[in-house]
């Protein structure tokens, strides 16, 4: 008969229970244990453990505490036959909850979502490398598994495992607490661990297409984490505006490449293309992060105000260009970038005129930062041959092309300064 | 991925034009909580009996016709859809087996990604393919 029963993949069940639960088992075991690295040892467990008898005696009805029962019990034993951890056993001992059986809705207890907060500050911990912080969060918090961040950042699984590993003995040696920063500490460590979302939503977006699912799934990946975030920090503004500038930029994703895998600039880009849905959202995350500090912005905010401005236009002629002008002024700010100033140039050029622009870029010519860059001479010969100014801005394209490492822009770039040629 | 959860509606919802009781309420809205605080829920309503809504048939030339609820075949009808965002199927089926149903059924279908089909060209597979193997011989 077709269609009357799915089958079931039970491989592929475990794994779904695991990407739900995993994150919180790891939280909720670290809290007991005090040790994040046995913590997620002891779910990996766990997680053998189902794999071995579910297959056999189908998904229990609440995975979650069968999962947590199991890593318990896992734990008691090891604790046993070593004896240098008397004392955690001791601990786990008097933990009334661990005697509980927990249920499905005790997502919605307090501790628990503490303790998912306090996993996310300590995998994200500074003392930390930035690659290291990056595979702990995918595995600890996005229950990913060895192979599969591996390949998302197209890597040896082996190199992974032993990142997880070094990484898991640094935050034992350094002694690094279960728990949330308070005071001046928090902003500092939330920045980490926001770079560390947006680190890995741009290794998804970077590669902007490919038969590999996995790497523009690192967009949804860094998504869903801010996301998971939003909902234990709601009163964090810079983590609605993270989450703001994720939404929109995805939004754009079925536009922004070409049919032949060539990638589309935002002003081409076919607007109806662009997700409403997403928009809708990161412009709701927006309002909500500028609601939280009455109308100021923080790097991600700013961003996604940016992001916003084009994703509320419905050409690109009808573009705020005055707005994005003044919040690149204001990003710049907040994080001073001779970057930045090229960007805020074009806004201006295309807020007041060629004039405007080529005044700021003038003005960066001299930056060391942008010497090889190759868009600096680019945006400058298109100001020149806006202003009439051909032969100035003929060799500023050839200049730009000599320095793309992209095929496809370096011809581009002598298409344009083969049309200044009168 | 994304998928559209179409809840059913059923004689009681849709015809009777029952609410749902405060305890009802209060479980679906836990279990959105849920799905809220998971990151997997983009987005999800609950539609009015279909009494108060309407359909549009088009025929040819002729002007199109707008006629009037409630329809029968109330099983056909939807009572209401969440978008969720999730890795695969079987995450899906894991949570909905969560959802606070008693009876009746959903149907969940698939939201098309046009980045999934669209661009998949062979120099895209290539170049993939070329960056794979860059990876393995590090």
């Amino acid at each position: 008969m077709v269609g009357v029963t799915a089958t079931a993949d039970p491989r592929s069940a475990i794994d779904a229970v695991w990407r739900i639960e995993s994150a919180r088992l790891i939280a909720g075991l670290a809290r007991m244990t005090r040790d994040v690295g046995l913590a997620e040892e002891l779910a990996q467990d766990a997680l053998v453990a189902a794999l071995e008898q579910w297959p056999e005696s189908g998904v229990p009805r609440n995975p979650g505490a069968w999962l947590m029962t199991t890593a318990k019990r896992r734990a008691v034993d090891t604790f046993r036959r070593n004896e240098r951890y008397d004392r955690k056993l001791g601990e786990i001992g008097r933990e009334q909850e661990f005697e509980e059986e927990p249920d499905f809705t005790a997502g919605l207890d307090d501790h628990i979502e503490d303790d998912l907060l306090r996993l996310v500050f300590t995998a994200c911990h500074p003392v930390l490398s930035t690659e290291a912080r990056v595979a702990l969060t995918l595995k600890m918090i996005g229950g990913l598994q060895t192979h599969e961040i591996a390949r998302a950042f197209l890597a040896k699984e082996t190199a992974i495992a032993q990142r997880i590993v070094r990484a898991k003995k640094t935050l034992g040696d350094a002694k690094v607490p279960f728990e949330v920063p308070e005071g001046a500490d928090r902003v500092a460590r939330l920045s980490s661990v926001l770079e560390v979302i947006y680190l890995i939503f741009n290794e998804g977006y970077s590669a902007t297409a490919g038969e590999d699912w996995m790497r523009p799934a690192l967009c949804e990946e860094a998504l869903r984490l801010g996301r998971i975030l939003a909902g234990l920090m709601p009163k964090e503004p810079e983590v609605h505006g993270l989450v703001a500038l994720m939404e929109i930029q995805v939004s754009r994703s079925a536009a922004r490449v070409g049919p032949n895998g060539e990638p589309v600039l935002l002003l081409d880009q076919d607007r109806t293309k662009w997700n409403r849905l997403l928009i809708g959202r990161g412009l709701a995350a927006l309002d909500l992060a500028e609601s939280l500090t009455g109308g100021a912005f923080g790097v991600y905010a700013a961003q996604a105000a940016i992001a916003a401005c084009h994703a509320r236009a419905r050409t690109g002629e009808e573009t705020d260009w005055g707005r994005i002008a003044v919040l690149y002024e204001g990003l710049g700010t907040l994080n001073p970038s001779p970057v930045i100033e090229l960007n805020r140039a074009v806004a201006l050029s295309m807020a007041v005129g060629p004039e405007a622009g080529l005044e700021v870029v003038d003005k960066l010519t001299s930056e060391p930062a942008l010497k090889s860059y190759h868009l600096l001479p680019s945006v400058r010969g298109d100001f020149l041959a806006k202003l009439g100014r051909l032969d100035e801005a003929r060799a500023e394209f050839e200049r730009a092309a000599e320095m793309t490492g992209n095929d496809r822009e370096r011809t581009l770039l002598l298409n344009r300064a083969a049309e200044c040629t009168p | 991925m994304r998928f559209m959860v179409i809840v059913k509606s059923d004689e009681k919802t849709d015809v009777a034009g029952a609410q749902p009781s405060a305890e009802e309420l209060q479980e679906m809205g836990k279990f959105n909580e849920e799905l809220v605080k998971a990151g997997v829920m983009l987005a999800g309503e609950g539609l009015l009996p279909s009494a108060q809504g309407f359909r549009i048939q088009y025929s040819g030339d002729t002007e199109a016709r707008v006629v009037d609820g409630p329809f029968a075949e109330s099983k056909e009808l939807i009572a209401g859809f969440w978008i969720l965002q999730v890795k695969d199927r079987a995450e899906v089926v894991e949570w909905m087996k969560r959802a606070p149903f008693r009876e009746g059924e959903i149907e969940i279908r698939q939201i098309a990604e046009m980045e999934d089909f669209d661009h998949a060209t062979p120099e895209i597979v290539e170049h993939e393919k070329k960056l794979r193997e860059q990876a393995e011989a590090n």
